[in-house]
């Protein structure tokens, strides 16, 4: 695992790719050390084919989004669940 | 706008470059108008994408520097020597060229004007620029909202807004300006140059801020060391948010690290 990281913030505009409100935002609790927090806190690696978030507490792989041509695969077994706001 | 900033489809628009602004050496103010924007909340971000001829296309977030201002936007860019995409947008795109960008882009890092709660913001390096669009909005009279900008730099040199920042000190009630010297003060200058650690940030913020907003932006080991000093000084960690750039450990991090 490279050492270099950003944070989830970057993976707004992504994932508005796929959800049509806001995630980053969301508080998702990890299925690996139980902490929740707004996806925006977590740790984004990016420096492979695709891209992955993970847990700032424990590392676990929280979310990750490959893009292909035409399709997006999105593997989320690593979040228990997501808390979305959701506007009146 | 809060509304139209967070619902609808995102979608990439074509913007025009109606103007720029060279704030130092090395980062240019782009002035953007973005036809049909929706608005945005300040501490938001975009996504700018860069197609050559060949259909290679690369994208790079930056942050709104400006405040809601109909169709106008405002970007800051640092020009970093070992990307692809700020050499562009700072040395080569000229007025009246188009530039695909989307947004507005995250919930987390905005700051909801409507808001009284204070705010402190907390920016080193070009991680004033998301902070800077917060102060705008809250020039603007957008928000009453007690707000105080520290700002860490290394010098004069590459301190950004210089001239509005010194503009606004003491004209506007309710709203101050601290900017933090790293490497060299200016002549003239009543503080010492240094980091922001314990001791210097203590002074600037602190249990009083209990309550307050914090906004903290920039390189990931200043974002880090920041946000641990405010909640060790007793700032609610669910109000201390963060946006960290360029990613560490690797050279990007050294060159976007101006604090």
């Amino acid at each position: 695992m490279s050492d270099s990281w950003t944070d989830g913030n970057s993976l707004g505009g992504a994932l508005r790719d796929v959800f049509s409100v806001d995630v980053t935002a969301a508080i998702g609790r990890c299925a690996g050390c139980g902490r929740a927090g707004p996806l925006a806190e977590g740790r984004v690696y990016d420096h492979s084919p695709g891209t992955v978030l993970r847990c700032p507490g424990c590392g676990q792989s929280l979310l990750r989004l490959v893009r292909g041509p035409g399709r997006t695969w999105l593997d989320l077994r690593g979040l228990e669940f997501l808390e979305l706001l959701s506007p009146d | 706008m809060a509304r139209a900033a967070v619902l609808g489809r995102l979608s990439w628009r074509v913007a025009q470059l109606a103007g720029v602004r060279d704030e130092t050496a090395t980062a240019r103010t782009l002035v953007l108008e973005v036809p049909d924007w929706p608005g945005h909340l300040p501490g938001q971000h975009v996504d700018v994408r860069l197609t050559a001829a060949d259909g290679y296309s690369t994208e790079r977030s930056y942050s709104i520097a400006s405040a809601p201002d109909g169709s106008r936007l405002e970007l800051t860019i640092a020009r970093l020597d070992d990307d692809e995409v700020s050499p562009y947008l700072t040395q080569v795109l000229s007025p009246g060229d188009p530039l695909e960008l989307r947004g507005p882009i995250g919930g987390y890092f905005a700051w909801r004007p409507a808001d009284p709660a204070p705010v402190v913001l907390i920016g080193g390096g070009s991680g004033v620029v998301p902070l800077m669009a917060m102060v705008r909005t809250r020039i603007a009279g957008l928000s009453p909202a007690p707000m105080r900008l520290i700002y860490s730099t290394r010098s004069r040199g590459t301190l950004l807004y210089a001239a509005e920042l010194e503009r606004i000190a003491d004209q506007h009630p309710g709203l101050s300006v601290n900017v933090v010297y790293t490497r060299a003060a200016p002549p003239g200058w009543h503080g010492r140059a240094g980091r922001l650690d314990a001791m210097s940030l203590a002074a600037l913020a602190g249990p009083q801020d209990a309550g307050a907003w914090s906004f903290v932006c920039g390189p990931t080991s200043f974002v880090e060391n920041i946000a641990n000093l405010l909640i060790d000084q007793g700032l609610d960690s669910r109000q201390v948010k963060t946006e960290r750039f360029g990613p560490s450990g690797s050279g990007q991090a050294e060159a976007h690290d101006e604090r």
